[in-house]
């Protein structure tokens, strides 16, 4: 559970990361490097859980013979991060594909350009249903 | 059959979501009946678990035979057994008072629109029913992910909204995860019961402190709690109608229920400083939001801001923490859920006949008068008038804020009725004496009125049940999430 077996350094690792990702998404008017933000961000998480399990000359948790609890790596941050992945697949999937459509309709994928698009063609709010 | 209640209204919008578009291929007209009869069916297994919790007491169910706190568990409780009534139902609702206007709105493509609100719903359903930290995130980015789509499926700036949405939201969930991760590398658990037996031992640890933050601020972001509501007022403007119907009403409150579990049962965040920032943010959220609720030209926009400021008051409950409080927090989920409800499906029918959602141009005079009476109750509630149920959930919270000696909170709760008034006034005086009553306006279809008679008719109606209502169901609950935080 300590992780211990790297030290503490890959902790550091993924907490810059992660103050990477989140500077990118927050700062960036271009979507799509907010995007691209969004998934340093995640994958620092994903990073920092696995870390969780990490062992020095520790093996899979296999049971050939008698189990041996302190010679296996804990499975369980694996398999949550494996879902966590699809999820993250699935969100930058649905995200990349409002973004083309983004660009489809105001032909630009910067914040301010397509603001002043909405603005220009809505001047009194949306319309529509 | 009683022992699977606790996964059976997830499982069944879940069986519908996937049968929808199969379904379409060969019937389209049959297919969003049958998307509104998976909703409904899951709305009678959540009644169905609240009976059974009356009667038998809570229920653990372990997914898959696995029983915790190694495998994944779903707990039926009486907050849980409530909330998915007020998701499953009031969802079932919008689902049926938005079918016309999908048709409408995505032609062919409704199908589409009827499954993705059926995933989103059970990724509501499972937010609630379940007892596992990691498995309210993969619900909480089920619903998440559907949502996105769902507010980017009308184009032009609903895509802009939705892509604004999807990266705030994601960053939410990443938040709520980190936080799982520090909860987890301290425990070994993620388990909820397991966990709140945990942690008690280890309150002083850093780590704690600080996955809690991570775990709050992320719901936060879900439930869209000012500051951290960037996402919700142009997701809400520029969905189209059907979508309007659904999100709002039950979107938000599935996030204020996972803050609720977590927060109070399992972080025993009773007594943390947390709980009062909560609270303190919370009566911001309610005096900002009013306000800017009260500045909005924009029917859909002004109801996406008193969504901000009425998620403030259930952000307050929680935070005060005690039963009167909590009590009213979770009645105040069932009053807004039927309330704005009510407000968006009746102004989503004025603009599918033809209105403008500009307040000068929403008009309609008395020329519809059920509508227009309906909009009416829906907005008394919102202000807090008796009988409405709004009354009876504002009426907990202040007791709950008296209870705990904050008159800042009394305040910013009276403050935020009286804001009500004037917003909803603004709404509401714009139907009925509007100007624009030359134009012509198709009537509205017959199942979008009574959907609204219903939700208008259970505002009131459930508000003067509402003292039982409270002594069965929520004081249990509120207790439940107090006490299971230790003594």
């Amino acid at each position: 559970m300590s992780g211990g077996g790297l030290g503490i350094l890959p902790y550091w690792a993924a907490i810059a990361l992660l103050m990477i990702g989140l500077y990118t998404t927050v700062a960036h008017r271009n979507l799509m490097k907010k995007l691209i933000g969004m998934t340093v961000f995640q994958t620092a998480i994903i990073l920092f859980f696995l870390l969780l399990s990490v062992k020095r000359r520790a093996t899979l948790p296999i049971l050939a013979g008698p189990p041996d609890a302190a010679a296996y790596m804990n499975p369980l941050p694996h398999a949550l991060m494996l879902t966590a992945i699809v999820v993250m697949v699935a969100t930058t999937g649905v995200a990349l594909a409002i973004l083309v459509r983004v660009h489809a309709r105001y032909d630009s994928i910067e914040e301010d350009v397509i603001a002043a698009r909405v603005a220009t063609e809505h001047p009194d709010g949306p319309a529509g249903p | 059959m009683r022992g699977h209640l606790p996964v059976l209204p997830l499982l069944l919008t879940l069986v519908g979501a996937m049968a929808t578009p199969i379904v379409a291929l060969v019937a389209p007209r049959a297919a969003s009946g049958l998307a509104v009869g998976a909703a409904a069916a899951a709305a009678l297994a959540a009644l169905g678990g609240l009976a059974d919790v009356l009667v038998a007491g809570p229920r653990r169910y372990a997914l898959g035979g696995w029983p915790g706190p190694w495998g994944i568990e779903l707990v039926l409780d009486p907050l849980s057994g409530f909330v998915g009534v007020v998701v499953a139902g009031v969802g079932t609702a919008a689902l049926l008072a938005g079918a016309g206007g999908a048709r409408r709105v995505y032609g062919d493509a409704a199908p589409t629109f009827h499954a993705l609100a059926l995933v989103a719903l059970t990724g509501y359903l499972g937010i609630v029913a379940s007892g596992d930290l990691f498995n309210v995130f993969v619900f909480l980015e089920i619903a998440a992910i559907s949502s996105y789509a769902l507010v980017a499926s009308g184009g032009g700036p609903g895509l802009v909204a939705a892509f604004r949405y999807a990266v705030l939201g994601t960053v939410g969930a990443s938040f709520y995860l980190l936080g799982v991760a520090l909860l987890y590398a301290l425990t070994g658990s993620l388990n909820m019961a397991d966990l709140a037996a945990r942690l008690p031992a280890l309150a002083q640890s850093p780590l704690l402190t600080g996955g809690a933050a991570l775990i709050v601020v992320g719901l936060a972001i879900k439930m869209a709690l000012f500051p951290l509501h960037g996402w919700l007022p142009d997701a809400y403007t520029h969905a189209p109608s059907p979508v309007t119907a659904l999100l709002p009403a039950v979107g938000t409150k599935a996030a204020a229920y996972a803050l609720a579990r977590i927060l109070l049962s399992v972080l025993g965040g009773g007594d943390l400083p947390l709980a009062m920032l909560l609270a303190w943010t919370g009566a911001v959220a309610v005096v900002v939001g009013g306000v800017l609720a009260a500045r909005q030209q924009d029917a859909r926009r002004l109801l996406a801001y008193s969504s901000v400021s009425q998620m403030g008051y259930i952000a307050i409950g929680l935070g005060l923490a005690g039963t009167s409080a909590l009590a009213g927090a979770y009645l105040h989920m069932l009053g807004h859920a039927l309330a704005k409800g009510a407000l968006f499906i009746g102004v989503g029918a004025l603009l599918l006949a033809g209105r403008r959602p500009a307040l000068a141009a929403l008009g309609l005079g008395p020329r519809q008068p059920v509508l227009g009476a309906c909009l009416v109750v829906a907005a008394l509630s919102m202000v807090g008038v008796p009988p409405a149920l709004g009354f009876f959930s504002k009426w907990y919270l202040l007791e709950g804020a008296v209870a705990a000696g904050q008159p800042g909170l009394v305040g910013a709760i009276l403050l935020g009725s009286l804001l009500a008034l004037v917003y909803m006034y603004r709404l509401t005086g714009a139907v009925w004496f509007g100007e624009s009553g030359a134009l012509p306006v198709a009537a509205t279809p017959r199942p979008v009125l009574a959907v609204l008679v219903v939700l208008a008719v259970a505002t009131l109606g459930l508000g003067l049940v509402s003292g039982p209502l409270v002594d069965r169901i929520l004081i249990p609950a509120a207790v439940l999430t107090t006490a299971a935080a230790g003594p």
